[in-house]
């Protein structure tokens, strides 16, 4: 529907950051709402673990 | 060896409380063993098994606290029970933030979220970023290395939606004025841009900003969209967005080239766009792109910058395209200055896209450009760590950022080759960008200055000239001040020009005067 | 149903049986009465099964007491020679129904607390606790306090106890989480809530003083007293838990200073074992971290139902234990949210705005989070013949959970 087509446009940003912190920083100095994930890979990257994980989680 | 104790009357603390103030206590300069206790009789055992003894703890109650220190000197012990009220305060740490670790918690506590902005490696990118998509967010993935397949089935997904996927290996954006990433702080106004890549977006907003009008959105897309693999998914709903954007009035494309069905789609969308169109792709000789209807080509950013700016006022304008007469002089008189031996090209660039833009200039004059990401794959340079012949090198290219930060950050490796370039007596001409903004280096300039006053005097030494041309992309609202960047640089004798395409079109007038 | 669907299935039934638990103190036996199959001359332990000869220092020295304190032996090098000959029975305690705190030893004459889970209706046993012969100290009067147990106030409070018809648990244990107990570590108000019921039960029992008094003073004296109870309580509500098909929640965490073991509901009676950790912790004077063993007992049971070091954020008073902030402890106990399953309707937690304890630990969120349960422990020395040393925290080990969802995934997902 045109009226819902890409309101980022429009609508004032509230972003979540997932990574490093530089890149949040620099948009909450120009007054942008952000939630910072401290993020780690699934199972610390632990790829067996992440396989299983795939099927039962 | 000496000792200390100190009796507290009828002051209870808890026993675990103690145990911490200990902790500290026996952590201090010349302090052997301390004893922080409640006067209890088991305890008072424990002071006579560690050496403590004598009347003062005999005669201790249970409600009593006893502090013991046995210190290398008495200055020590002394010092240590006259601190000992504020050892008994308790220790206030630095409260950690209280951290979400999963993008699902962050998603909980802020249902509000629009935006999801991922900095994590690429092969977790898809996960996270398909869950955005489906709470509804847009996606700005700074990540690369995400297989094509992946960023295929998020940017179908985002389709469906009506969102945004700009990326993966997206470092630009502005929307309504705010930048995300590296992004220059420009003047708020109706011309858009749309593009791959992050310096050719940040190159593009700051000469817009310097003719005097403003950036409504410039919308990153990522390297790979307009493959034809991908097809320009973002590209494509960037330039829909935009065409319903009351605050935008016309749209500029800088990129390299589509691929060839992206492009014929691209060409056929443009065909019925309702807004005026600047398209910049560079590496497409002008000869095969021509401009139609409200479709206007533009063969360099430069030229992007000025068209856009004629679609939004509705005249020509009169800025020269070419270099002036002044410069066209100053080029004569520096070649003048280079010993017989010097003859050569060097870049060193932090913007890939302005690598790129140069080689297309200077193959035009008719130059041979070598280079590790090369236009005419003909001239791919053997080996990265050594230059043949005119050669401009892309310094964010994997070959030299491994386990580094980006040069627009890090300078070391931009430095280490700057030294080897100038220590060629057949280099004659060095070429580097300078890009300020946020996230960037704090002092761009700074960072490589030395390097480049060592390399002038080395060729100096050897009687000829290093002419040095620099380009800097950045206005005066930017944190690393302007002026005093080009300043800096003059000072150190650089030529320096506002655009990478100016410094471009300098240096072939340097090399093909023609 | 697809694996994941029978595990959410199976897990909300495990949750559901864990906040269903309603555990009774009944009475107070020799374990030669109630725990059944053990004959001749046995004595179980702490932590998964281990033999004698690898066992650590410290639960060596608690064997050796144990060992005299039933009279098998006179002095530490008899028995000694009795368990280098194998003549001593050894078992774990949760395979014989029960947990002990540190060493965690049981002989047939240790009276044992028994509680009863009256929502299913299984019992769990947990042996007394006290600072010196359970850490490995088996001189100079360190026996004292098994055999004034023994003798003088387990049957006492036995008597007081059956007179009473037994003791609900559950009152203690919810209004001692919103006293700032966290029920591992930290039982001050537990425990007086308890010497309180048992102090007017003794009365009533009309016990005369010279057995009155001196249980009337062990009980007032003692601020871990309610441990053993809350011990006893965790595995009560625990067991029914366990053995429920594709279920992937925790039943029981247990360490034996050499090695550290999960059990998983859906695995059965299988350990997952990996290594003991260290534990980061404070030493009462004399001690330091080169005197220290590693983590031992069964009072990870409590963390396993959701409290102990699960609840640190509302049991300020051990906060030196923890690394000294409250807003560290809170993160804790938020942390323990994301790898449990349900919140517990009944016991709350004043201090994270009455939210309700964490339960169902799931080895799929530990994993995936990476966020190991927490668990706030005493500290014994590595060599026998020590008293408590100190107190600290550590992390369950990654690799417990990982073998146990590989485990998981062969049974059910090959």
């Amino acid at each position: 529907m045109q009226e819902e087509a890409h309101r980022v446009l429009q609508d004032p940003l509230v972003v979540i950051s997932v990574g490093v912190r530089t890149f949040a920083e620099s948009l909450e100095h120009q007054g942008i709402e952000v939630i910072q994930v401290d993020w780690i890979p699934p199972a610390a990257g632990d790829q067996a673990m992440i396989d299983l994980l795939e099927d039962l989680l | 060896m000496a000792t200390g104790i100190v009796v507290r009357k009828n002051q209870y603390y808890d026993s675990v409380f103690l145990m911490g103030v200990n902790k500290r206590l026996s952590q201090m300069r010349g302090v052997t063993q301390t004893a922080v206790l409640m006067g209890t009789e088991k305890n008072k055992q424990l002071l006579v098994d560690i050496g403590i003894r004598g009347d003062q703890v005999a005669t201790v109650q249970a409600s009593d606290l006893i502090v013991a220190v046995i210190a290398e000197t008495k200055q020590v012990v002394d010092e240590v029970l006259g601190n000992l009220d504020q050892a008994l305060l308790a220790v206030e740490g630095d409260a950690p933030r209280s951290s979400l670790r999963t993008f699902e918690d962050a998603l909980a506590a802020a249902p509000s979220a629009n935006l999801a902005l991922f900095t994590i490696p690429g092969e977790y990118v898809y996960r996270e970023a398909r869950t955005a998509l489906e709470a509804g967010l847009n996606v700005f993935i700074f990540s690369s290395n995400v297989p094509v397949e992946e960023e295929l089935k998020l940017k179908e997904l985002a389709s469906e939606r009506h969102l945004l996927v700009m990326g993966p290996d997206c470092g630009t954006s502005i929307l309504g004025g705010v930048g995300i990433g590296f992004a220059n702080a420009v003047r708020q106004g109706r011309i858009a841009a749309i593009g791959p890549s992050g310096t050719g977006l940040q190159e593009f907003t700051t000469l817009v900003h310097h003719a005097g009008y403003g950036i409504s959105h410039a919308i990153g897309t990522g390297s790979h969209d307009l493959s034809d693999r991908i097809g320009g998914i973002t590209t494509f709903a960037a330039l829909e967005a935009l065409e319903q954007d009351p605050q935008t009035d016309v749209v500029a494309i800088i990129a390299k080239p589509p691929g060839a069905n992206t492009l014929k789609g691209l060409g056929q969308r443009l065909s019925t766009y309702s807004k005026p169109v600047v398209t910049c792709f560079l590496g497409v000789r002008s000869a095969e792109a021509a401009s139609h209807g409200t479709r206007r080509v533009a063969p360099t950013i430069d030229d992007a910058a000025r068209l856009a700016v004629e679609c939004l006022i509705g005249t020509e304008s009169n800025a020269p395209t070419g270099l002036s007469d002044t410069e066209l002089q100053q080029a004569a008189d520096v070649r003048q200055r280079w010993s017989a031996a010097q003859k050569y090209l060097r870049g060193v660039f932090a913007g890939g896209t302005f690598c790129y833009q140069a080689q297309q200039i200077m193959l035009e004059r008719g130059l041979r450009i070598h280079s590790n990401a090369p236009l005419d794959l003909g001239l791919r340079l053997g080996d990265p760590n050594t230059s043949v012949g005119h050669t401009v090198l892309d310094m964010g290219d994997d070959a030299y950022t491994l386990g580094r930060p980006h040069p627009m950050i890090d300078p070391t490796m931009r430095k280490q080759r700057i030294t080897l370039e100038g220590q060629d007596p057949e280099v004659a001409v060095l070429l580097v960008d300078f890009i300020l903004g946020q996230n960037a280096s704090a002092d761009p300039v700074g960072d490589l200055v030395d390097p480049i006053q060592r390399a002038r005097e080395t060729a100096q030494a050897r009687d000829g000239e290093l002419t040095v041309v620099a380009s800097i992309c950045g206005t005066e609202t930017d944190h690393q001040d302007l002026s005093l960047q080009r300043r800096l640089l003059e000072d150190a004798g650089v030529i320096v020009f506002p655009s990478s395409t100016r410094a471009a079109l300098f240096c072939a007038q340097l090399l093909e005067p023609g | 149903m697809d694996i994941k669907q029978r595990i959410q299935a199976a897990n909300e039934e495990a949750v559901r049986r864990l906040t269903l638990g309603d555990p009774v103190l009944i009475d107070i036996a020799p374990a030669a009465d109630v725990m059944p199959g053990m004959q001749g001359k046995w004595i179980t332990h702490s932590g998964p099964p281990i033999e004698w000869e690898r066992m650590c220092g410290a639960q060596q020295g608690a064997i050796i007491g144990q060992v005299m304190y039933e009279g098998w032996a006179d002095r530490p090098e008899k028995a000694r020679a009795l368990l280098d000959a194998g003549e001593i029975h050894l078992a774990p305690n949760h395979h014989h129904g029960a947990v002990g705190p540190m060493a965690g030893t049981i002989s047939p004459s240790s009276p044992v607390w028994i509680v009863e889970n009256r929502a299913f209706g299984n019992r769990a046993m947990c042996r007394q606790v006290e600072g010196r012969q359970q850490f490995g100290e088996y001189r100079n009067g360190a026996l004292e306090a098994l055999r004034m147990w023994r003798d003088v106030w387990a049957p006492t409070l036995r008597e007081a106890l059956r007179r009473r018809g037994g003791l609900e648990l559950n009152p203690i244990i919810i209004q001692a989480l919103q006293m700032g107990d966290e029920l591992h570590n930290r039982h001050n108000a537990s425990s007086s809530l308890f010497a309180n019921a048992m102090a007017v039960a003794i009365c009533e029992a009309a016990i005369p003083p010279e057995r009155a008094l001196p249980t009337l003073r062990y009980l007032v004296g003692h601020n871990l007293l309610f441990l053993g109870p809350a011990m006893a309580c965790g595995k009560a509500i625990a067991d029914p838990a366990a053995n429920i098909e594709a279920s992937t929640i925790v039943t029981a965490m247990a360490r034996n200073g050499i090695e550290f073991g999960i059990r998983v509901s859906g695995l059965g009676d299988e350990w997952f074992t990996a290594p003991a950790p260290a534990v980061d912790g404070l030493y009462l004077p004399g001690y330091a971290a080169a005197d220290a063993g590693l983590d031992m007992g069964d009072s990870a049971i409590t963390e396993t139902v959701g409290w102990g070091a699960f609840t640190l954020g509302g049991a300020p008073g051990i906060l030196t234990l923890v690394g000294g902030t409250p807003d560290e402890a809170l993160t804790h106990s938020r942390d323990m949210r994301k790898i449990t399953t349900a919140q517990h309707p009944t016991y709350r937690m004043p201090t994270l705005a009455f939210a309700g304890t964490s339960v169902g630990i799931d080895i799929r969120k530990v994993v995936q989070t990476n966020i190991a349960p927490i668990i706030d422990t005493a500290i014994a020395h590595k060599d026998p013949g020590y008293p408590i040393i100190g107190a600290g925290l550590l992390r369950a080990p990654m690799e417990c959970f990982k073998q146990a969802l590989i485990a998981f995934g062969h049974r059910y997902n090959a």
